[in-house]
């Protein structure tokens, strides 16, 4: 399984870490930052063409830009996308390509997918935005019930491939209950959406792609707090990333690290300390695609280490990581070593203040990893 | 070196005076409420002190997120505050009412006070849903919140008045929200459910012009609010007058008690402040406009001249209100910014009711929590 395939740019480059480093869980603009974004190797794409250092709303409106320049059916809406979006992931777009093609809806999420559905079954590329991951269950029916059967029930006469949702995703510092949460556990459990999580502009913009290009509906799962804090040199034309290809971000010998989206940073984090404190050689995987999920590599790498942590902030309960966890017992059982950990969110729904206990920060994952080594 | 002022006794004053207030748009309706309003002293002194005290502790708010001790989320209501006042001068404390996020004013004319609400913004335990909620989730016996997704409150104060129905206690459900969220589906599931089944329910829509950043005539196709609701009767208020509110109120309370069923009442209302403390609120707006709805109707101003001109209260009057206004708020803040944040041990606290404490599984595999309820 070449990890690279020749879609995808390989690139040594440098990132560029705009965000604060304190102690503590928080900065001063209440973003939360026990992790950073510090330059360093946190990818590998290879350079083809020019890039331009991008955060990750830029990286999106640069996706959004390629497709709309190259597919004439191409459409965007959803809530203020017009003015560019409350996360600025759509500025410009409407200016340069029409109103007809970037347009507004009303406040109406499940208005909203069950229109992009149409949209897409007649033709139309269809880039539904919906405004918080948090506001997708009026439409969670739509999705559940409508995109991800048509083609199935349709015995392959009708499908929505064309559709693609976008959503601000994951904890942020300050969100509290309703703008904080990582939904991307429920929509694993439905056959026939695609969900892809991003951990920063390259990814992003060749995931994004790589989306709206797949001939299946898609939900794509933008993590806010990165939206201005992760930046990098990202290539302007377009590119894909493969879905369902998980990614070795760090080769190790000792315990496999799987995560998505904001987590791998944190993770990243956390492998560094256990090199440093512990001597332990840590192989950070990131999943990037939820559904459906690269199993050969996640297994493979347990296979060669024996011990597994998995983490996110969504409650532990029915998360993602328990699907990841049972798999790789099936798989794997003779190589553990130790009991595959679980680093999540509490079993409470996100809270308002105690915000900084609940997330699974670097210190808990670490601890994790000490438990694992010492089985 | 006091100065001694020569004080009018209360005797001077008028104790009660009439105004005439604006005729409202009527859908469905052969009758509205009536073209005048009657005040009393007392009324008046009570309306000004309460939109006053929301008024200033919706500015207090304000300079405490600068401050960055209140943190995340905050809408502000300062503008509307006749609607919250005027609302509930039409029914009473044993009414149910209902509404979205921007519910610190309705928190306090249901019975909360300030010094629960300001901690609860800061999130601390004296708050008054002990720090868990912030400022969207606020909540008093009859106020259901503060409620964060658009448009979810509605079907929800549906149900209350069912129950009002059923018991028969001549109660009601007041059910508000925004111009935006008169947009979601479930406002029209609503409209259906509580007209075949005659349920006591005041549906308000609070129209401020502006869904977030967006402006009425791009987001609905019928900009006449009281209107959708098609088959249940509706009456279009001006929001920035208390009386006309408390009026419109009373009307709809009658219509609801007689038992005819749902009426749907849309208050014109403004916020002065954006949609919430990230938005400056200019953008889609012109500052003009603001400064011309604050100079023309400001609902405050409009009360002071009423019942100054009326001499139904004098100016020093009403200035040692401000005055005890102030005092309370600055109390307040103080209060929100000592009171202790909530224990750790209420993270895991009322997830769900049970008769004994259980685990919750935590960050880890072996963090393990205890649940009380």
């Amino acid at each position: 399984n070449t990890m690279f395939s020749t879609s995808l740019l390989r690139v040594g480059s440098k990132l560029i870490g705009l965000l604060l480093t304190r102690k503590g869980h928080f900065n001063t603009l209440g973003l939360r930052n026990d992790f950073g974004f510090p330059p360093g190797l946190r990818t590998k794409t290879f350079l083809l063409g020019p890039t331009t250092k991008m955060n990750l709303f830029q990286s999106v409106t640069s996706a959004l830009d390629n497709t709309l320049a190259s597919d004439p059916t191409a459409v965007i809406f959803g809530e203020d996308v017009a003015f560019g979006g409350v996360f600025r992931c759509t500025v410009g777009l409407r200016d340069k390509y029409g109103k007809d093609r970037v347009f507004n809806t009303p406040l109406c999420e499940q208005g909203i997918v069950g229109f992009g559905i149409g949209a897409a079954v007649a033709g139309a590329t269809a880039i539904a935005e919906i405004q918080f991951a948090d506001y997708i269950y009026p439409a969670f029916d739509q999705i559940v019930n409508e995109a991800a059967k048509y083609r199935y029930r349709s015995g392959n006469l009708f499908d929505c491939g064309n559709l693609t949702i976008r959503a601000p995703w994951g904890c942020v510092g300050h969100g509290s209950l309703y703008h904080s949460q990582s939904p991307e556990a429920f929509f694993a459990h439905c056959p026939g959406i695609k969900v892809v999580i991003p951990r920063g502009p390259v990814q992003c913009k060749g995931l994004l792609l790589s989306c709206i290009a797949d001939q299946n509906p898609c939900i794509f799962f933008e993590p806010k707090i990165l939206y201005r804090a992760a930046v990098e040199q990202v290539p302007t034309e377009a590119y894909t990333i493969p879905l369902s290809q998980a990614e070795v971000i760090q080769e190790g010998s000792d315990v496999t690290l799987v995560a998505w989206g904001t987590q791998i940073h944190v993770l990243m984090e956390v492998a560094n300390m256990a090199q440093e404190k512990l001597g332990v050689s840590c192989e950070l995987i990131d999943l990037q695609t939820i559904l459906p999920w690269d199993t050969e590599t996640v297994c493979k790498s347990v296979a060669k280490t024996g011990r597994l942590l998995i983490s996110h902030e969504a409650p532990i309960t029915g998360g993602f990581a328990a699907e990841i966890s049972s798999t790789v017992q099936e798989e794997c059982f003779l190589n553990l070593e130790a009991p595959i950990a679980r680093v999540c969110g509490y079993d409470t729904p996100f809270p308002h203040i105690f915000e900084p206990f609940y997330i699974p920060d670097k210190w808990k994952c670490f601890d994790a990893i000490k438990k694992l080594i010492s089985y | 070196m006091s100065l001694v002022v020569a004080s009018r006794s209360y005797a001077d004053f008028t104790p009660e005076a009439t105004f005439d207030i604006k005729k409202v748009d009527l859908h469905r309706l052969e009758e509205g409420p009536p073209l005048t309003a009657t005040l009393t002293r007392e009324e008046g002194l009570k309306y000004y002190r309460t939109m006053q005290t929301i008024r200033r502790m919706e500015l207090k708010a304000d300079q405490l997120y600068k401050q960055k001790i209140i943190r995340g989320f905050c809408h502000l209501y300062d503008g509307q505050e006749a609607c919250a006042v005027g609302i509930e001068g039409g029914i009473t404390l044993s009414d149910h009412l209902i509404t979205a996020y921007r519910a610190h004013g309705y928190t306090l004319t249901r019975g909360g006070t300030v010094r629960e609400i300001m901690a609860e913004l800061t999130g601390r335990r004296g708050g008054i849903a002990k720090g868990k909620g912030g400022s969207m989730h606020m909540y008093t016996k009859n106020f259901y919140g503060g409620n964060g997704i658009v448009g979810a409150q509605v079907p929800l104060g549906a149900g209350v008045a069912l129950a009002c129905k059923y018991l028969g206690n001549d109660q009601l459900c007041v059910s508000l929200y925004g111009d935006g969220a008169a947009n979601q589906g479930q406002i029209f599931e609503t409209y259906n459910m509580s007209s075949l089944w005659k349920l006591p329910i005041i549906f308000i829509c609070e129209n401020n012009q502006y869904a977030m950043g967006t402006s009425v005539e791009r987001s609905a196709a019928s900009t006449e609010y009281y209107k959708r609701g098609d088959y249940i009767p509706g009456i279009r208020v001006d929001g920035m007058d208390v009386l006309c509110v408390r009026e419109a109120t009373k009307f709809a309370a009658a219509h609801c008690r007689s038992g005819k069923g749902p009426i749907l009442m849309e208050l014109q209302t403004y916020r002065y402040h954006g949609h919430s403390m990230s938005d400056p609120g200019v953008s889609y707006r012109t500052r003009e406009e603001i400064q011309e709805v604050r100079s023309k109707s400001d609902p405050i101003s409009m009360l002071k001249d009423r019942m100054l001109s009326n001499n139904m209260a004098s100016i020093e009057e009403l200035k040692e209100i401000d005055i005890a206004v102030r005092k309370e708020i600055e109390d307040a803040a103080q209060f929100a910014t000592t009171d202790p944040e909530p224990p750790l041990d209420d993270l895991c606290s009322h997830i769900f009711a049970n008769d004994q404490p259980f685990e919750v599984r935590g960050a880890t595999p072996w963090t393990k929590l205890t649940s009380t309820s």
